[in-house]
């Protein structure tokens, strides 16, 4: 089932506001596998997603993206990391969908204006994208007037747009009702199938336990436990896990 | 206590009796000291006195009254209205005998005679000796005056380009500096200088090209007292007053005599012979004209904002993407601009500048205008682009987007959004605010609306021609910006 190592973090340390937030997080997401980041508000899920697209600056360690490596210190230029664009994706929390486009357009965008395809040929990739997460029906509508769920099945087309191998989501389930987790479940899984690998920051234990083939248990800015879903949720080695755990059951 | 009473009311019956006596003793004369010597002017040795052939002609008026003359400083355009409202029995200080005056209000007899006179570069004096000889060319004068209406004729007949200021000192520093290449006025101001110009600049070609004269303007309903006044003036061309007057001040020459043999042989007063016609013919003779101030008000307006928008852009760029430095220059642009006068800014363009550039009129109303309106728009667009919620960039940023791709596939086109509306409003403020733009000779709608006003002696007409056309311009933008934002919110 898993293959080759899509993403590789050692040693990672990042600081935000004058602030260590990550102390040294090592870990790694093979291609076919769906990975769980866990850990409690603040314990520094989004900011490794960030570091690991390059939207935010670490101070130690090595980010390696399918032969992509990202390193200490200032931001690169925008064109340098276009090889990167190409092998990672973002969801976020929030969607971040562009307002002014219609969800068609939202995933187009990218096809026309990065990958260079005529806007024809986008538009078809565009609502195959759409169509195979179940959301063609709403092409033509404005972000504003999608679902929460409609609008995260959108956010994850237009992140897939550019066919990156590393996907990395933001707390997907936090504006989902439970029957919808489990639809999104499938889809990751659906991904994975394709090739694909996840990195998923949840603390959601359930969706977590359910989905995915592996969890990495972040506290005090470093990993304190790892393991398949059953193993680590069922004998939680970790305080932070067994908190995370009573979260859970609220 | 009770014995001071009667005293007490002794002396408020006293006061009171004394107040009344005061108020008809005095006679209440309204001029404009700005319009300076020799007619009324602040006397240097003491400025809350004032000075003039005009000052002592008043005050010949009160004596023959059996009153004291009371100085009411009033803006010279405004003397025919403030009359009117009773703010002084007459006014005096250069006030042109015109047919329209004497409709709308009771008019003296005349009693100077003055010339309108053409002041060219000394240069030009071989080639600019009338009017018909100055086609195509700039002519300068006192807004609302005679000069005006003349030059105003003189534009359809001989295709020169009437320029009217606010002042008659600026007219002729400009006709030095070369802005304009005329100015038409009366002599005496002239005269007044090239005196001050010490005799270097320009010359008065020496044939008038009309002649005019200077009456007193009481309100309509005071024809007893008007005639009263023509008593005492027909006595003072008499008996050698007016002269002495006009001697002391240098402003006597033998067609004063002339004048004086003239109206102490006429009987009577002239005044209201046109009476009843002139108001509607007037209303119709001004539109055109205010046709013309309408479409200046729209092309100034237009100019400014497109100025303002492209200004405003780059320096809303520059506040948002910009480095430290041209953050800083761009901040300290916009709070300067903001933090003063665009009167101000007007002036320091288009007279402070002189020395540097000599810009015309138009183009210096447009970069007045449009650089104020520059800051304003400034802030809307900074605003505008800072309120695209981050997430967006970052993920387009994620998608491999330049940053140059984000500003104009994502940031710019939602930021555009939010602007419209705001950005509309401050047009159709632009469009009120381009009356400003008067103060530097720019004839646009409120100018041309005053300059008629003082012409018929009333705003009621013009003030309701001139806020229906303002209406008519502002009310569809107005319209539109409301839309824009339903239209947008919404999506």
């Amino acid at each position: 089932m898993t293959g080759t190592t899509l993403l590789t973090i050692e040693g990672l340390r990042l600081s935000y506001d004058g602030r260590v937030v990550l102390q040294a997080l090592s870990l790694d997401v093979r291609r076919g596998e769906v990975v769980a980041l866990m850990g409690l508000s603040g314990a520094g899920k989004t900011s490794a997603l960030r570091a690991v697209a390059a939207l935010a600056p670490f101070t130690a360690g090595r980010i390696d993206v399918h032969g992509f490596m990202l390193t200490p210190g200032r931001l690169r230029s925008q064109s340098q990391l276009q090889p990167l664009r190409r092998r990672v994706g973002l969801v976020f929390q929030t969607h971040a969908l562009f307002e002014h486009l219609s969800a068609l357009q939202n995933v187009a965008l990218a096809l026309t204006h990065v990958l260079g395809q005529t806007p024809e040929e986008a538009a078809r990739a565009a609502r195959a994208l759409l169509d195979s997460l179940g959301v063609g029906a709403r092409a033509a509508a404005l972000p504003a007037q999608l679902s929460g769920g409609e609008a995260q099945r959108v956010a994850i087309a237009r992140a897939l747009a550019p066919d990156p191998a590393l996907l990395l989501m933001d707390e997907p389930t936090a504006a989902l009702d439970p029957a919808r987790r489990g639809g999104l479940g499938r889809s990751l899984r659906q991904l994975a199938a394709g090739g694909r690998g996840l990195l998923v920051a949840t603390h959601d234990v359930e969706f977590a336990r359910a989905h995915a083939d592996r969890l990495v248990i972040l506290a005090e800015g470093t990993v304190v436990e790892t393991g398949p879903p059953a193993e680590v949720l069922d004998r939680p080695g970790h305080g932070a896990t067994r908190s995370l755990l009573s979260d859970g059951l609220d | 206590m009770t014995g001071v009473r009667p005293f007490v009311a002794a002396a408020v019956v006293l006061a009171l009796v004394a107040c009344r006596d005061g108020r008809q003793r005095v006679l209440r004369w309204g001029g404009d000291a700005e319009g300076g010597a020799p007619f009324v002017e602040a006397d240097p040795a003491d400025p809350s006195r004032v000075r003039g052939f005009d000052v002592e002609v008043a005050q010949t008026i009160a004596r023959g009254l059996g009153r004291d003359a009371h100085f009411i400083q009033v803006q010279w355009s405004s003397i025919d209205q403030s009359v009117e409202r009773g703010d002084f029995a007459i006014g005096l200080s250069g006030v042109e005998d015109t047919p329209a005056r004497r409709v709308r209000h009771a008019v003296t007899i005349p009693y100077f005679e003055f010339r309108e006179v053409l002041a060219v570069r000394t240069a030009d004096r071989e080639r600019f000796r009338h009017l018909a000889d100055l086609r195509g060319r700039r002519v300068a004068t006192l807004g609302a005056t005679t000069a005006y209406d003349i030059l105003l004729a003189a534009r359809d007949s001989t295709g020169l380009i009437p320029v009217s200021y606010d002042d008659d000192v600026h007219p002729y520093s400009d006709l030095v500096a070369g802005r304009v290449d005329a100015v038409l006025l009366d002599h005496i101001i002239a005269e007044r200088s090239l005196r001050r110009m010490r005799g270097q600049g320009f010359s008065i070609e020496p044939e008038p090209v009309a002649r005019g004269c200077y009456v007193g303007v009481l309100a309509s309903a005071d024809g007893a007292l008007r005639d009263s006044v023509n008593g005492v003036l027909r006595e003072a061309m008499r008996d050698g007053t007016l002269e002495r007057i006009f001697r002391h001040w240098a402003v006597w020459d033998e067609s004063q005599g002339r004048l004086f043999e003239r109206v102490l042989r006429e009987a009577g007063d002239h005044a209201s012979a046109t009476r009843g016609t002139t108001r509607v013919a007037s209303a119709v003779a001004y539109l055109p004209a205010l046709a013309r101030a309408a479409a200046m008000t729209a092309l100034v307006s237009l100019l400014s904002m497109t100025l303002a928008v492209v200004v405003g852009l780059a320096v809303a760029s520059a506040r948002v993407y910009g480095p430290a430095s041209l953050r800083t220059l761009a901040t300290v642009y916009t709070e300067v601009i903001r933090g003063t006068p665009v009167l101000l800014q007007l002036f320091v363009i288009y007279y402070g500048l002189t020395s540097v550039v000599r810009l015309p009129a138009l183009l210096a109303a447009v970069l007045g205008l449009g650089l104020n309106y520059a800051a304003y728009e400034a802030e809307i667009y900074r605003g505008a682009l800072e309120a695209v919620s981050r997430p967006q960039l970052e993920a387009a940023r994620t998608l491999g987007f330049s940053e140059v791709q984000i500003l104009r596939l994502v940031r710019g086109p939602q930021a555009l959004r939010y602007a419209l509306a705001p950005m509309t409003n401050d047009f159709v403020a632009l469009l009120k605010d381009s009356s400003l733009v008067s103060v530097i000779t720019v004839v646009e709608l409120t100018k041309q609306t005053a300059i008629y006003a003082t012409n018929v002696g009333s705003w009621v007409v013009p003030g309701l021609l001139c806020a229906t056309v303002y209406l008519a311009m502002s009310l569809p933008l107005a319209r539109l910006a409301r839309r824009l934002e339903r239209r947008w919110s919404v999506a």
